[in-house]
């Protein structure tokens, strides 16, 4: 499987983890890719750390497992850097995008990431509470995500996330956060 | 012309289209975990009008079953849908739904058993129903969970069959995750699985029938053959109708899926979502050189025998997966039943046994790379590995 | 005694249900021919039967009610008789009747009184 990209995401059960895994795998799909999204399954507490994946490729993906090398570490708040080994299993020239007022720096010392990492932080729920006014961080990271790794492009994401959200009334608020996030983003 | 939609969606979802395609007049279900969402979406097509069926809510899985085997009896196309203990609940009536041959199609999402109670996939569930006279199919993936479910219907409600039919899908692991699916237009659907026509139905009025009599013992173990025998003449009529649609939708459909295995010396034997997980390390293999190979089964009742047992043909050693027991048997299963297929055929391998993922564990590509380093050892003859019934996954302490 | 004396002829002969194979039988143990129940001589049970006397029926019909093997003969809302290929000899219609009209005898004489042994 050539150009296979995976990803982990690490969140609370409420933050939008799961949906975040799929509106990645969605704008890859629209783009006439393969993907999976799911994410480690369980009994459901708001609230409890989760895993959720995403794999993303040109060819069918035909894997049915947990994620546990990842090339891309999603971290969506950064209460869990003491409890979760959010860096586990990460690939060699990975990245690590996390929602947090910290800085890269800040992190990159606080998990003793190798050198050959890239981390990348952004405050998604400072965003999200300034423009959709909800701490739902989860379309502003995904935006940081597009950003820092390429995994699809800006223009599809949103324009997936335009067609597919549900409330339209708040799409031109996540709009508003998704380009904060992207242009925020620091690494 | 037939038209695709490629779309993003779960295996429950995937289920839950195809049965709104094939237009059940009756789907009697009760809600369990993971399968919950598949009658879920199917109650909300109902609501919306998208689909004309009569949805029976009923208070437990024993009564959904019931209904069922009502609703069919009276002519109706009917299905439901289940998981773990729902179908436990169920297995005093599912030879009721055999035996009175009631093409009843029932999706089940693969879950463990209690106890321990437990969300996570294993086979535990409906491997209680493997020996109750229905059709069973395996889906790999989200895709063949559509797929295996047309078929099924197609098979079950032929008359050459008469057979109702479970298509088994893996629980989270198929019926949740989200992967790339491709959707049939609704009238290329429609016509393939046409319409049911009921051959003995008690809304038949003028050709009133007793459904469900006494038998005495000379009739019953008739009745009791016939059953095998409808059983045989699946074989041919899954395949037909399973390469039919494979020419509707660019698919193939083969009751025994393989890779490699036509030089494969070392092969491994599955079922469900895992095979992928085997053929991804089998690649790797065999980019190294290494002959190994991955035969899954897609339908497990009736057992394709003849055809495992020819794709073992170049084998020198086998090893079979099962992801549920048969506690204090030889082996899992499916081991089983390879086991029997190899020696009716005449032929005698080493072939090992492997338990995984029983109540949920990760199924690793380490995992499956031990399955093959182990299988090489053993056709080598290496007195380091036995033919005993080994557990895959992590080593834990104490052990 | 049949129930299709005069009417179509039966679909399915359940008399040689024990010799028949699968492949001739009809599917899923099922009966294609309702009420064929009749054509089941199941008189030959009996070890006792009920005897009617006419004159003091008050034609109440709490026998035929009662008669688990619909064997209580009845035409136009009155009694007319007993069906003996089917009469079990349970004695419920003799317990049931509340003017004395049914009575149990034993098969045996009733038999010799009618000429035929068993």
């Amino acid at each position: 499987m050539s150009q296979l990209t995976e990803i982990r995401w690490h969140a609370r059960a409420g933050q939008g983890a799961v949906t975040a895994a799929k509106l990645v795998a969605e704008t890859a799909l629209s783009q006439g890719r393969y993907m999976q999204a799911m994410p480690e399954y369980g009994p459901e507490r708001a609230g409890a750390p989760l895993k959720a994946f995403t794999r993303v490729c040109d060819e069918p993906i035909e894997v049915h497992n947990n994620v546990t090398n990842p090339a891309i570490v999603v971290v969506l708040d950064d209460t869990l850097l003491p409890i979760v080994d959010v860096t586990e299993g990460i690939l060699p020239g990975g990245h690590i995008i996390l929602n947090t007022k910290l800085s890269p720096a800040q992190v990159r010392e606080q998990l003793k990431v190798a050198d050959d990492i890239t981390v990348a932080t952004v405050d998604a729920s400072g965003i999200a509470l300034d423009t959709i006014k909800r701490d739902i961080p989860n379309a502003a990271i995904v935006a940081a995500v597009v950003k820092v790794t390429g995994v699809v492009p800006l223009e599809e994401f949103k324009a997936h996330f335009e067609s597919s959200f549900a409330k339209k009334e708040l799409v031109p608020a996540n709009m508003e956060a998704i380009d904060r996030a992207y242009e925020e983003v620091q690494q | 012309m037939p038209e695709k939609k490629i779309l993003s969606a779960n295996g429950n979802q995937m289920v839950a289209e195809a049965y709104r395609q094939a237009a059940p007049d009756v789907v009697c279900a009760y809600p369990i975990t993971p399968q919950t969402t598949i009658v879920e979406n199917f109650a909300k097509y109902v609501a919306q009008g998208r689909v004309h069926t009569e949805f029976v809510t009923v208070e437990s899985e024993h009564s959904s079953m019931s209904a069922c085997v009502g609703s069919c009896a009276a002519g109706a196309r009917t299905f439901t849908a289940t998981s773990s203990q729902g179908l436990a609940y169920m297995v005093e009536e599912l030879p009721i739904a055999s035996g009175l041959r009631l093409p009843i199609i029932m999706a089940n999402a693969n879950r463990a058993i209690a106890a321990p109670i437990n969300i996570n996939c294993d086979h535990s569930d409906v491997m209680l129903a493997a020996n109750c006279g229905w059709l069973m199919f395996f889906a790999e993936n989200a895709q063949e969970a559509y797929d295996n479910t047309l078929v099924a219907i197609r098979s079950a409600e032929d008359h050459r069959v008469l057979l109702p039919a479970i298509t088994a899908l893996d629980g989270f692991i198929t019926s949740h995750a989200m992967e790339r699916c491709e959707l049939m237009d609704d009238e290329t659907v429609a016509a393939f699985v046409g319409e049911r026509e009921a051959l003995y139905p008690l809304l038949d009025t003028a050709n009133p029938v007793a459904v469900g009599s006494y038998t005495n013992a000379e009739p019953h173990y008739e009745v009791k053959k016939s059953q095998r025998a409808a059983m045989e003449a699946a074989r041919g009529v899954i395949k037909e109708y399973g390469d039919k649609w494979a020419q509707v939708c660019g698919r193939p459909f083969d009751m025994v899926d393989c890779y490699g295995c036509e030089d494969a010396e070392l092969i491994a034997v599955v079922m469900g979502s895992c095979a992928g997980n085997l053929r991804h390390v089998a690649r790797e293999l065999r980019a190294q050189g290494k002959k190994v190979g991955v035969a899954r089964i897609r339908v497990y009742r009736p057992f394709p025998a003849e055809e495992l047992a020819a794709a073992l043909g170049s084998a020198k050693a086998v090893a079979v997966l099962d992801r549920s027991e048969t506690y204090g048997g030889q082996m899992g299963p499916l081991a089983l039943e390879t086991a029997s297929a190899l020696f009716q055929a005449g032929v005698s391998l080493p072939l090992k046994g492997y338990l995984y993922g029983l109540g949920g564990p990760d199924v690793t590509l380490d995992d499956m790379r031990r399955v093959f380093r182990e299988l090489e050892l053993l056709a080598a003859g290496d007195a380091s590995v036995d033919t005993k019934v080994a557990h895959l996954g992590s080593e834990k302490e104490g052990e | 005694m049949s129930a299709q004396a005069g009417g179509a002829p039966r679909k399915w002969d359940v008399s040689r249900v024990d010799q028949q194979s699968y492949k001739v039988l009809p599917l899923g143990g099922i009966n294609p021919d309702g009420g064929n129940s009749v054509d089941y001589i199941t008189g030959g049970w009996r070890s006792e039967r009920p005897v009617w006397s006419e004159e003091a029926c008050k034609h109440c019909l709490l026998c035929w009610v009662m008669c688990p093997d619909s064997s209580i003969l009845v035409q136009d809302g009155k009694m007319t008789g007993i069906d003996y290929d089917h009469c079990k000899g349970c004695g419920i219609c003799v317990h049931e009747c509340k003017f004395g009209t049914l009575e149990m005898v034993s098969e045996a004489e009733a038999l010799a009184a009618e000429g035929s042994v068993r």
